[in-house]
């Protein structure tokens, strides 16, 4: 076959050209590329459709789209942002930066690699035709709680099948770190050397590889219990309609701490270069990144408090659930710590970085607050837990995506992006999103239900406010898609070290890295 | 294992990987368009399967050929290791889902059915008569027969021989890999051939349980919470020895053809470990869904 002639000659650049290069590549860096042009494509279709829903939240009333249609906007955009945006990022830069930070010549398995991203596009397709079947896409939340869902058209099999490749692709995608990360590193670096970004994603891996089957289990239950008479969550069966909440929410919590992990190692890059100071506390970073993720496997009923379990249940979820706080905090006190007496300068990623120490600890304050059992009932199913899954999503998870991106971008083209354009970026998209999002926490502690086209009057103002903020918030997006193509095409070129003092392997190599790096192992 | 080859061999660029995702496309279009009731979604379904293994025999064909070549270091042979390991460690947590069903719908949903804990109020207002003890079909008696009634499997017939099969199956697997490492290509030829005879007659026996189950004990897939934890996890099972089985044919295959080294046999360990895997669920089957 093709693969073993080509072994044996030594390539510079890319083995094929067009699309067949995308198609067939093996290259790290490719498909590290693949996957952030997919995740910024998914990002902008499941921002549209925030969009949408923030339009017709705009007033009081039924206006613009038809309640049904509402109710697929709110699923959709959860699937696609989860699935199709973050996770997809997160994934691509991994794929770009753990070879280039251990040393490695590449991914460990590079075919497997490109066949865990190839699954992507197709499985969106099933996702995204939904919305053009007889009875529409799924409208019952991202969550998928039967016996809702069980009502949705001939999407479900659709959308069964789709999350059934999804997580394929994230379980193939998840092996791949890991022994990437273990088995490839390059002498000398010991564990207890690798960057924090690296760390932080072999954590992750971990969760994708225990958490991605049981949702295949879940979504399978609901499967068979439409389509061949199973009676998993049928009380009448002897199922219990409840027990799906359990099975998901085993797999959605840890799948909470794969969209913040790799997050918190970014930030753990970006903090100690703009202050020019090692990382402050990097053992005791470690142990919260595992202690965050041994935890994570133990809290998930605390997002079904008011589905009446019985009182020891409650208490160990809330307690559990606080005990999170304290790596976290660990962590937030630890770059505090780096800042401490830093020289630190501003730029973009710097900014973006710093908006996520903020802003992700208002959204985990909010958690706290919705971890207690008899506050949690007051807020359950209203905008306050809109408003602080969304402060930890976007002003987190996505600011730490676009922090990433300034930050390794020069290394990526070769060429500076504009400094100008993205401090613009920067200070639209961080007052925007505190518009869209802050007044969802007054919207949701007087009340309003989340998931609902319509809305009482008094809700009015607020509503207004999140949805100009969401506008402005959405269109200084498309400021950032005109950075990132402005510094692919050109510009000023990037320096080896790009940065004045960052620290690891990626930075001894080329600006733009060349197409084959590390092909021997360097020394640490 | 020792790093013998300086360089980390690099596949440059496999048609495989996009062969195997289209083919998983289709097979979801095939299979979403046959629960629809849509026409043609059978064969559509079977077109993907085909796509699936044209590309097994490319794929692995591939791998199979760079490693004769002598491509391999001893550290790529760690990834496959490891791979394998943690692939089976995702299918342990598939599993896990089901076993989680079984032991919630037993120890929490059932009982509550019955009345207890907060359950009070929907036994006595929706099902009084409901006796909420294992093996069940719910309050509604979904499936079974005409009464509601429907009878289980006990675990000293069939279930044990299967236990028995299935053990034996392990001991002759490690045999054959011991012969391997010792380069007793006969016993190898022999352990792996009784291994692959073992898993057949597992399944036949399986497939005697399942059609006694319908035809005799009024128990099926739709029979209530025991039906469907009973025939979700022994069928999944059924699915993953079967899968095993053909690794196994397939494994026994390239023994005659002289491949796999008492030094290098990642093709060979990686499918004993998967066997062993199927092994050990089945232990917990036999344990958690046939005796207890």
């Amino acid at each position: 076959m093709s693969d073993s002639t080509h072994a044996a000659e030594h390539h510079d650049g890319p083995h094929a050209k067009g699309l067949w290069r995308w198609l067939t590549t093996t290259n790290h860096k490719d498909i590290g590329t693949l996957y952030l042009v997919f995740s910024l494509v998914m990002f902008l279709v499941g921002g549209a459709m925030a969009l949408i829903i923030r339009s017709e939240l705009f007033q009081p009333g039924l206006q613009l789209v038809d309640p049904h249609f509402f109710n697929q906007m709110t699923t959709m955009h959860a699937l696609v942002m989860i699935f199709g945006a973050l996770m997809p990022a997160f994934v691509g830069l991994a794929n770009w930066q753990i070879p280039l930070m251990v040393g490695a010549p590449d991914m460990a398995l590079p075919r497997m690699n490109n066949w865990s991203f190839w699954i992507l596009p197709p499985a969106f397709l099933l996702l995204i035709a939904t919305l053009f079947m007889p009875g529409g896409a799924p409208a019952g939340g991202w969550t998928l709680y039967p016996p809702l869902i069980l009502q949705t058209g001939e999407a479900f099999p659709f959308v069964v099948f789709s999350l059934h490749l999804l997580g394929a692709s994230s379980i193939l995608g998840a092996i791949n770190i890991i022994v990437t990360i273990t088995n490839m590193r390059a002498p000398g670096m010991g564990f207890m050397k690798m960057p924090m970004f690296v760390w932080t994603w072999l954590i992750t891996a971990y969760l994708l590889i225990g958490a991605m089957p049981v949702l295949a289990g879940a979504i399978t239950m609901l499967l068979t219990d439409r389509y061949f008479g199973t009676t998993f969550f049928l009380a009448a069966g002897g199922g219990d309609p409840v027990m799906f909440q359990h099975i998901f929410w085993f797999f959605g919590h840890p799948e909470v701490y794969i969209l913040i992990l790799p997050a918190f190692g970014i930030i753990s890059q970006i903090i100690p270069t703009f202050s020019r100071k090692p990382l402050f506390g990097y053992t005791s970073m470690v142990v919260a990144t595992s202690a965050i993720a041994f935890l994570s496997y133990v809290v998930w009923a605390h997002h079904m408090f008011t589905t009446g379990m019985p009182q020891a249940g409650m208490l160990f979820f809330m307690i559990s659930t606080m005990f999170i706080a304290v790596p976290t905090g660990v962590k937030i006190f630890n770059w505090l710590a780096t800042l401490w007496r830093g020289s630190i300068s501003f730029e973009t990623p710097m900014l973006f970085a710093l908006a996520f120490v903020i802003l992700f600890t208002i959204g985990g304050f909010s958690g706290l607050m919705l971890a207690l059992v008899p506050a949690d009932i007051q807020y359950h199913d209203t905008y306050f837990v809109v408003a602080h899954f969304h402060y930890v999503l976007v002003p987190g998870a996505i600011f730490s995506v676009i922090a990433a991106v300034y930050y390794w971008l020069p290394k990526w083209t070769g060429h500076r992006y504009d400094e100008t354009l993205g401090k613009w970026h920067f200070w639209l998209s961080t007052i925007f999103v505190n518009v869209l999002f802050f007044p969802q926490h007054f919207l949701g502690l007087a009340s309003m239900p989340r998931r609902i086209p319509d809305y009482s009057v008094q809700f009015t103002e607020f509503n207004m406010i999140s949805s100009i903020g969401a506008f402005g918030f959405g269109l200084s997006q498309l400021l950032f898609v005109w950075v990132l193509v402005k510094c692919v095409r050109g510009g000023a070129k990037a320096s080896a070290k790009v940065w004045d003092e960052p620290n690891g392997l990626e930075w001894t190599v080329p600006s733009p890295a060349p197409y084959h790096t590390f092909e021997t192992p360097p020394k640490v | 294992m020792a790093n013998t080859k300086a360089d980390y061999y690099v596949p440059h660029g496999s048609p495989w990987p996009v062969v195997a995702s289209v083919s998983m496309f289709v097979m979801a279009l095939g299979g979403a368009m046959w629960l629809n009731g849509t026409g043609g979604g059978r064969t559509v379904l079977l077109l993907g399967l085909a796509g699936l293994t044209v590309m097994m025999f490319g794929w692995l064909g591939a791998v199979i050929r760079e490693n004769i070549a002598g491509l391999y270091s001893g550290q790529v042979d760690a990834s496959f290791r490891q791979g394998m390991a943690w692939f089976i460690f995702s299918e342990v947590m598939f599993f896990f889902a089901f076993f989680g069903a079984l032991f919630y719908a037993r120890t929490l949903a059932v009982p509550w059915l019955g009345g207890e804990g907060a359950g009070e109020a929907t036994n006595s207002v929706l099902w009084p008569e409901f006796d909420a003890s294992w093996p069940t079909n719910g309050p509604g008696a979904i499936g079974g027969n005409a009464q509601g009634g429907f009878e289980t499997i006990g675990w000293s017939g069939l279930p044990l021989l299967n236990t028995a099969l299935l053990l034996a199956s392990s001991v002759t697997i490690t045999i054959a890999h011991h012969a391997l490492k010792n380069n007793n290509r006969l016993l190898l030829n022999i352990g792996t051939l009784l291994t692959i005879v073992l898993g057949g007659v597992f399944l036949y026996v399986q497939g005697v349980e399942y059609a006694h189950a319908y035809q005799d004990l009024d128990l099926r897939l739709s029979t209530g919470i025991y039906g469907s934890t009973f025939f979700m996890l022994t069928g999944f099972h059924g699915a993953h020895v079967t899968l095993g089985l053909i690794m196994l044919i397939v494994t026994w295959l390239r023994i005659l053809r002289g491949h796999f080294t008492p030094r290098e046999h990642f093709g060979f360990q990686a499918v004993s470990w998967y066997w062993h895997f199927v092994d050990v669920v089945w232990v917990c089957l036999f344990i958690f869904v046939y005796v207890l």
